[in-house]
């Protein structure tokens, strides 16, 4: 798709993104702004992924552990009283930066299978850990003690927070789309292309993608602290391991190698299991066939189709 | 919905539930609960043994990445629970649930899987967790998502006496037997026999197998349906000791992976070694770290941190594994 | 007297019970074109691995310039001026070939630790890489895919991936493999512009490139050196002819 295609269709999408809360009232349903800002923070998450699973070749099976880092970073301040969201939102992003740093720093050295494994270990330990914590209603969670504060918008505005969340979105796309094709995304994407090559010409990969690692789990930790905010509950399912599958299938599903692919994958995969639940409390049977089949049949996502269509 | 490990089918003595409360360990050192959780853990040990010998070895000759062998672990357990409770023999549970777990077993390779061994893993990982939503589902469709409680017949209950003042469920000996007969029994197939080395050279050289004649698609076939049926076996035997429910294969495979990463991957050897040691740091963990921290820091600190701690034990330990040796103990030779 | 820019001794390396390396000694000198020839399986393809870094030796020394890189991996030799191309071609196929280069380029620029500026446009990156393309005659092929380029061009893309490191001595791994006569005998003639300036070690079969672009030659026969010379020296050894032709007599 020509550059200039590519903006139309970008514009479009911001123009219809932006237009759903002004429609959802005229409509009467504020559940599509729900629906759709929930759509957003996920694809924030799963743009996050991309960086290190599309373009850095990195299967991370834990990715859903920031999410759980950054929402609890949120819900236990708020537990305590601390309701500055700079604050608070300053800490999710930095702790998870520093889990990532920690557990990509252990991960990293192996690749391949034992890398899937070890991330989804991990996360696995994040999670019993989140359940064990009886203070914060272990394994039912809790409610969350009040949204975030933050200076001009008040989070309790469906609408604002909405606009909030796309903002977010719109920034993270933006500043991905400039590190993927800054000289530390083409280091990252070569590295995915061909290691040995990147090893023979001078660079070893290890502290890029260690650099790649931390910032995607910081960025998902924002994620979570938005989800929190969003979902008002606080709950170790946020870290539970199928969520980071989850994550992995609309980072697939959207097309890897874009920076937009992953939130044609949230709406796509998300819009789907809301169809799929709407009409069977069994939901699952039919979208695990789904997934099998779409990983099958249907190698490049979404966004592939749509350039594939337009060249 | 964790992996609850019960301190014995039947409470040993002593107070509460099924933890064990500060300061038993003080001295005079309680022995004989030292013993009995080293026969818990040594018969955790043997059940993610077998599962993760199926695992590694799916993976060591196929090349394939299947999350959803926690899955036949599930399947194995309801089949088994199912065909006892219709047939009142547990016997036939036994073998009608294995028989089954290995016919679901290759009904997916053939199905599912065979598309896959040519892709790489994250394709694998994607579409077999795809499978997991699939079984599970299915699982609370025929039987519901609460967990079932399986009886075992009168012959297996009961206790055995090891040692004066140690008590043993005779069921969870005979588990470690199985477990230990079974390793046995892997271990001559793959070093003593034809099929063995078959196996083992289709690990090393998949093309070459296949150009000497051999049918390496029903290698794969009865290789992967082996690997069900071991899952299988740990899950019919582990119904009785924990709740049989959905979900409950993915439990216990994360810790399978856990092994894997300490043992090996691709090695039998890796994968028992691995998951003895898992086997015992997290029963031995479980059971002795509150009250251990209880003596160094106060009982309620430790009464939160002690569990905390306690689960996250062995990923620790894999943590400590992996910066020290990132291939793992005994890698890669079957 | 030209001093010794690369120094083995002893360099050994099992694959279980397969020596591939036996024990290589080897000298170059500085600015020489020195070849690495022998029969299939003697362990030429191991001996640039070893010498590139990517695989460890089990014992032995390499000195490079005076100075002990046998502990380096690969990514830090290469910082050091090694400079190595691949017998199987190993480019980075989903990027252009001109980014290719860039990406060589871009590895000698310091760290990569640059977030915001795009790389493709950087013209410190882009003029080096183009200059570099255009002196294997790859310039018109710039912008295209790298995995769509012939096999000689991509063989070629090798070759200006290894210059593009700014090398102080280059590794070639059998450069004119799977090309045809025409494309040879330019490749020959681009390499043999490179003499002088840079210290070549050059694994070859085809006898054309050895002859006429070898100062010297060693030869590696079961993981051993059993000769170095020059080429008529070597074309004149007995052993040397024994080790290809076997036992059944004179050429």
């Amino acid at each position: 798709m020509s550059p200039r295609n590519r903006a139309i269709v970008l514009g479009l999408g911001l123009l219809l993104l932006a237009a759903v809360p002004p429609f959802a009232s005229l409509f009467n349903q504020p559940f599509y702004l729900d629906l759709v800002r929930r759509i957003m923070i996920f694809a924030i998450a799963a743009a996050s992924l991309n960086l290190i699973l599309g373009y850095g070749g990195m299967v991370s099976f834990g990715h859903a552990a920031y999410l759980g880092i950054g929402g609890y970073a949120v819900g236990v301040l708020a537990h305590y009283g601390v309701y500055d969201g700079l604050l608070q939102w300053a800490l999710a992003i930095g702790t998870s930066a520093l889990v990532a740093l920690v557990i990509g720093a252990v991960s990293i050295r192996t690749s391949g299978v034992y890398f899937i494994m070890i991330t989804l270990a991990f996360t696995q330990m994040l999670y019993y850990l989140g359940i064990s914590i009886e203070e914060f209603g272990g394994d039912d969670g809790m409610r969350l003690a009040a949204k975030s504060r933050l200076p001009g918008i008040d989070l309790n505005d469906a609408s604002a927070f909405y606009y909030l969340v796309l903002a977010a979105l719109v920034l993270v796309l933006f500043f991905g789309h400039r590190l993927v094709n800054s000289r530390f995304g083409m280091v990252i994407r070569a590295a995915k292309s061909n290691e040995t090559r990147t090893r023979a010409i001078g660079v070893s990969p290890y502290l890029y993608r260690l650099a790649a690692f931390v910032i995607a789990g910081a960025v998902c930790g924002l994620a979570g602290a938005l989800l929190v905010n969003h979902t008002a509950y606080l709950t170790p399912e946020f870290m539970n391991w199928t969520r980071s599958g989850e994550l992995m299938f609309m980072v697939i599903l959207g097309g890897m190698g874009s920076v937009a692919g992953p939130v044609l994958g949230a709406f796509a995969l998300l819009v789907l299991e809301d169809l799929l639940s709407g009409w069977t409390q069994h939901w699952q049977i039919i979208l695990g066939p789904l997934l099998v089949l779409s990983v099958v049949f249907f190698r490049r996502g979404l966004a592939g189709l749509i350039r594939e269509k337009n060249d | 919905m964790r992996l609850e490990i019960a301190g014995g089918l039947e409470r040993f003595e002593g107070p509460g539930r099924g933890t064990i409360r500060a300061p038993f360990f003080l001295p005079p050192l309680n022995l004989i609960l030292v013993l009995e959780q080293t026969l818990n853990g040594l018969q955790l040990g043997v059940m993610l043994f077998l599962m993760a010998a199926g695992l590694t070895l799916v993976f060591g000759i196929m090349n394939l990445v299947n999350l959803a062998h926690g899955s036949f672990y599930m399947v194995g357990a309801y089949l088994a629970t199912y065909f006892y409770a219709t047939t009142g023999s547990y016997l036939l549970g036994v073998l009608l649930g294995l028989a089954g777990t290995l016919a679901v077993g290759v009904a997916v390779e053939l199905v599912a899987l065979r598309t896959l061994y040519e892709r790489d893993h994250l394709d694998q990982v994607l579409a077999t967790f795809g499978l997991i939503l699939f079984f599970n589902e299915l699982a609370a469709m025929l039987w519901g998502r609460a967990a079932l409680y399986t009886n075992i017949p009168e012959y297996l209950s009961g206790h055995v006496d090891l040692l004066p003042g140690l008590r043993y469920p005779l069921y969870r000996l005979v588990i470690i037997a199985v477990g230990l007969a079974v390793a046995g029994l892997l271990w001559f197939v793959v070093a003593r026999t034809r099929l063995g080395m078959l196996i083992r050279a289709g690990a090393s050289n998949r093309a070459m197998v296949a150009a000497l004649g051999i049918n390496i698609r029903f290698l794969y076939t009865l290789v992967f349906g082996f690997g069900a049926a071991l899952a299988g076996l740990a899950g019919l035997m582990a119904g009785p000791i924990y709740a049989v429910q959905p979900g409950m294969g993915e439990l216990i495979l994360i810790e399978v992976f856990v092994v894997i990463v300490i043992g090996g991957i691709g090695s039998i050897r890796g994968a028992l070694a691995g998951a003895l040691i898992v086997g015992m740091v997290d029963t031995l963990g479980r059971a002795f770290l509150k009250p251990t921290l209880a003596t160094v820091i106060s009982p309620t600190a430790a009464d939160a941190a002690g569990p905390a701690l306690a689960s996250m034990l062995i990923y620790l330990l894999m943590a400590a594994v992996l910066a020290l040796r990132p291939q793992g103990l005994f890698p890669a030779r079957l | 007297m030209t001093s010794s820019i690369l120094e083995v001794r002893g360099l050994t390396k099992s694959f279980g019970a397969l020596r591939a390396s036996d024990g290589i000694d080897l000298e170059v000198r500085e600015g020489e074109t020195h070849a690495v020839i022998g029969p299939n399986g003697a362990g030429k393809t191991t001996l640039i691995g070893q010498l590139a870094g990517e695989i460890r030796s089990d014992r032995g020394e390499v000195r490079f310039a005076g100075e002990d890189i046998t502990a380096l991996p690969a990514p830090a030799r290469s910082r050091k001026g090694l400079a190595r191309s691949f017998q199987i071609t190993s480019i980075y196929p989903d990027f252009s070939t001109l980014e290719n280069v860039m990406l060589a380029v871009q590895a000698h620029a310091g760290h990569s630790f640059r977030f915001w500026r795009a790389a493709r446009e950087q013209t410190a990156l882009r003029a080096p890489a183009r200059a570099i393309l255009e002196e294997l005659g790859l310039g018109g092929r710039a912008g295209v895919q790298a995995s769509n380029l012939a096999h000689g061009e991509q063989r070629r893309l090798e070759i200006a991936m290894a210059l593009a490191v700014r090398p102080r001595l280059m590794l070639l791994d059998e450069p004119v493999a799977g090309m045809g006569a025409e494309e040879t005998r330019r490749m020959i003639a681009f390499l043999s512009t490179l003499k002088g300036g840079k210290t070549i070690i050059l694994v070859e079969h085809d006898m054309d490139a050895v002859f006429s672009l070898a100062d010297r030659v060693s030869v590696l026969v079961y993981g051993r050196i059993i000769a170095t010379g020059t080429p008529q020296e070597i074309r004149a050894n007995p052993e040397v002819r024994r080790a290809y032709l076997g036992e059944e007599g004179p050429a």
